[in-house]
């Protein structure tokens, strides 16, 4: 009698195909796929963290660049201020704690609604930083966007490890918490929070932590990406299209996975990148990939991967 | 039993709970001591599982006090009051959906810290035990959907239990279970008491109640309106005027009477699969016009798969007519609007919408005059409808939720009308206005009714015809009166 193969084994041989991948890249390619890669590396992260949000704890939250946009502002606002007086990567940390502090002040009253209602929330919560970085352009640099005098590296390949070692690490860490009793108290909370209550859990403190960590690493990421583009502007980290192809991402690749809204990242953004030359009509074409995956396969790529080694 | 042996372990005093201008629970005191099983009874929407969510916290009581081994609870969020060793079967399963069942417990067995990242080495074992006992060792590995629907039961008593609660509220264990499951389940509260935990019980199911608990409290709008051995509160006038009713009388008509030659309803050797399992094979069955017809089954026997498919919801093998035309390759829209409604077991309300707008969507093809006739009707069969008119149906009591159900399903004054378990979770006396109201349709009407049962001593009293369904085959079929003799066995 044969062995019968685990459902999830294709989809961590095709997991390890591409590390493989991953890992031997700088060698080959050249500069231009190596700053791709680097920017569709922190997307992924963005995307994780919004997994960790919607998937577990139930919770959509349609502004992600709410968390990403004052990460990566603060950190660039404060980089534009004080260089050279301060270390870049002080910068980088303020930036993901000011994440978190706006991550709670938005969760802390959004929790208190339920359903739709935390979603609008968080869409005015993002309209409103948008407003407010354009209002105050003497700080953030307007409509123009803010240039950085830093960056961490001009070197493609070192931004390209720095990106990657900086997915992997988030990446496993959010993949653990999510599979860890935490994780699972998460999903209790957010499919039944009266029930998870009775239960004997703080729904409330489960939700706000998970918050927490989704913040923590939107913003870390997003400051880390000030520092490889040089600028900050509303339309890369802000601006309602770019939250929405994070969520697309995320429930491309296959909701409460995490790591397959590290894939819809890489996917989409390539995907963006391959097509380009077509003009508008590239937008339309990914979009309609998306669409039909999501249509046809509920859980995304890694749904279909584990579909295809159970058939 | 152990009454007055021991000092209370609950003490609950002139506990209300109001919603805007109703008042659900109105003043209740009671206690209950270790080791002793105290039975909360009254008519559907008389506040008894209102005051079990005010206990547990999931509601926060208007006024009163609620003490457990002395120490205060009103007002502490749910999830404290579960540390504190009060534990809740809820009246409707919600298990987690994605996870298995095994999971389902293990997240019980959790506990509430931030800084727990690893599962502990013996969470499995304990899983694995308390789901032995409460008879779940064989579908571990399954997802909640699959479950019959005394496992899911099972598996709310499972997660109830597993922190060890001092105090147990259980929410209507038996609706829905056959006489064996009772058992078994009466058998499984009865361990709780050897153990010494505290156990408060709402059920409808009368006898089992009476077997079971130590001593009964009756509700009557959110009031205590008597208390003492399960006999006497039975045999109060109150109590059995607003709870228990009369007894069902039955009035059987022979098939021969029916005079139309072609039944207006033909199964004919139906058969349907999920995946392998076979849910229904060769079912063949007939109902004339005019005649009401109970199916009586088990659990999972397939009644409700039966039912899906004539609603045009399920595919299905074999040919099913209405007046004569077959009714694939109907939509469920169409089978709806040719006149055959089904008022489906897990009653599909619109939650978020008011009681009359659930109505009104029903009689949504009437015209306007006819309409308001039929309303006034229902009102006056289930006056609680009248006084909920504006409330969202998702707040209802489970019984009244369930009266909501049936009269969405006669608004639309169908032709034939198939309920699926309409007694579950109804009080007694509420059995008896359905079945007034169930009689008064056959004389006045000639609505054909299709009943799918296993409460017997309503589907029978309630039947020209009754078949009996037996995993997933049709094993016997009769008038009533030779049920009992012929096919009894595993119902009564
Ligand atoms: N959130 C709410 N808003 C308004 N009314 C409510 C709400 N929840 C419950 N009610 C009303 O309070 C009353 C008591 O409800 P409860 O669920 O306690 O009844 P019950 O005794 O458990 O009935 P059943 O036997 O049918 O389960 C009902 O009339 C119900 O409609
Ligand atoms: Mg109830």
């Amino acid at each position: 009698m044969k062995l019968r193969p685990l459902p999830a084994s294709r989809l961590f041989w095709t997991g390890a195909a591409a590390f493989a991948v991953a890992m031997l890249l700088p060698l080959y390619a050249s500069g231009y796929v190596l700053g791709l890669l680097t920017v569709a590396y922190y997307t992924a992260v963005f995307a994780m963290s919004w997994d960790l949000l919607f998937g577990f704890a139930g919770e959509v939250n349609f502004g992600p660049t709410f968390l990403i946009g004052v990460g990566a502002y603060t950190a660039g606002i404060l980089d534009a201020r004080l260089s050279p007086g301060i270390s870049i990567y002080l910068c980088i940390l303020a930036g993901a704690a000011a994440a978190v502090v706006a991550g709670v002040a938005l969760a802390l009253p959004a929790l208190r609604v339920s359903g739709p209602y935390f979603g609008l929330t968080t869409l005015v919560a993002v309209l409103m930083l948008q407003n407010f970085i354009i209002v105050a352009a003497d700080l953030t640099g307007g409509e123009i966007g803010l240039a950085v005098p830093d960056v961490i590296t001009i070197d493609a390949s070192a931004n390209y490890w720095i990106a990657f070692c900086f997915m992997t690490v988030s990446g496993a860490i959010l993949f653990g918490l999510s599979r860890s009793p935490i994780g699972l108290i998460l999903q209790a909370s957010g499919q039944d929070k009266v029930q998870a209550g009775a239960l004997g859990f703080n729904v409330t403190k489960h939700k706000l932590v998970a918050f927490i960590v989704s913040a923590f690493f939107s913003g870390l990421a997003g400051a880390l990406m000030v520092f490889y583009m040089g600028t900050a502007s509303v339309g890369s980290f802000v601006d309602i299209s770019v939250g929405v192809q994070i969520i697309i991402a995320a429930v491309l690749g296959g909701r409460r996975t995490v790591i397959g809204a590290a894939m819809g990242a890489v996917f989409l953004i390539g995907m963006g990148e391959l097509l380009r030359p077509l003009g508008e009509l590239a937008t339309l074409i990914v979009s309609v990939i998306a669409l039909c995956v999501i249509l046809y396969f509920p859980d995304g790529f890694v749904g279909m991967l584990r579909g295809g080694a159970r058939a | 039993m152990t009454q007055g042996m021991s000092a209370p372990i609950l003490e609950v005093t002139n506990l209300t709970k109001r919603y805007g201008g109703l008042v659900a629970v109105k003043n209740l005191s009671f206690s209950i001591a270790p080791g002793e099983i105290l039975g909360l009874i009254g008519p559907n929407g008389s506040g008894k599982s209102t005051a079990m969510k005010s206990i547990m916290g999931v509601e926060r009581p208007s006024a009163g006090s609620i003490k457990l081994d002395g120490v205060e609870l009103a007002g502490l969020p749910s999830h404290q009051i579960a540390r504190k060793g009060v534990g809740l079967v809820f009246q409707h399963s919600r298990p987690l959906a994605r996870q298995t069942v095994l999971e389902n417990i293990k997240v019980a067995l959790l506990p509430d810290k931030l800084t727990h990242l690893f599962a502990d080495k013996d969470t499995d074992g304990k899983a694995r035990a308390i789901a032995a006992r409460v008879g779940l060792a064989g579908v571990l590995d399954r997802k909640p959907a699959t479950l019959a629907f005394a496992d899911l039961r099972r598996l709310e008593l499972a997660k109830a239990v597993a922190r060890h609660p001092k105090l147990v509220l259980v929410d209507e264990p038996f609706a829905g279970l056959t006489a064996s499951e009772v058992a078994d389940f009466s058998q499984l509260i009865r361990e709780f008491r050897v153990e010494g935990r505290a156990v408060l019980l709402v059920d409808h199911n009368v006898k089992s109640v009476s077997a079971l608990v130590d001593r009964v409290l009756a509700m009557y709008l959110g009031e205590w309106i008597a208390e003492g051995a399960a006999a006497d509160v039975m045999r109060d006038e109150t109590v059995r005027r607003v709870y228990l009713g009369g007894a069902l009388v039955s009035t059987a008509r022979a098939e021969s009477l029916f005079s139309d030659r072609t039944p207006v309803l033909q199964v004919e050797n139906v058969g349907v699969c999920y995946g392998k399992a076979r849910a229904l094979q060769d079912v063949s069955l007939h109902v004339h016009e005019g005649e009401f017809v109970s199916l009586v089954g088990l659990n999972g026997a397939g009644k409700t798969t039966l039912f899906n498919a004539i609603s045009g919801l399920m595919a299905y093998s074999g040919e099913i007519k209405w007046a004569g035309r077959p009714l694939r390759p109907g939509s469920p829209a169409q089978i709806a609007r040719s006149g055959i409604v089904q008022c489906p077991e897990t009653r599909e309300l619109f939650g978020e919408m008011s009681v009359r707008e659930n109505l009104d969507l029903g009689g949504n093809a009437l015209g306007g005059e006819e309409c308001a006739r039929q309303l006034n009707w229902l009102f006056d069969l289930f006056p609680i409808l009248k006084a909920r008119q504006s409330q969202m149906a998702r707040t209802l009591s489970g019984g009244e939720q369930q009266m909501l159900a049936i009269a969405r399903a006669l608004m639309m004054k169908p032709k034939l009308l198939i309920l699926d378990e309409p007694t579950l979770g109804l009080a007694p006396v509420i059995l008896e206005t359905l079945s007034r109201a169930l009689d008064r349709l056959r004389e006045t009407t000639k609505i054909t009714l299709l009943l799918g049962e296993q409460n017997v001593t309503f589907a029978l009293p309630h039947a020209d015809r009754v078949y009996v369904l037996d995993h997933a085959r049709i094993v016997w079929e009769g008038p009533p009166d030779r049920f009992e003799a012929e096919a009894a066995a595993n119902y009564l």
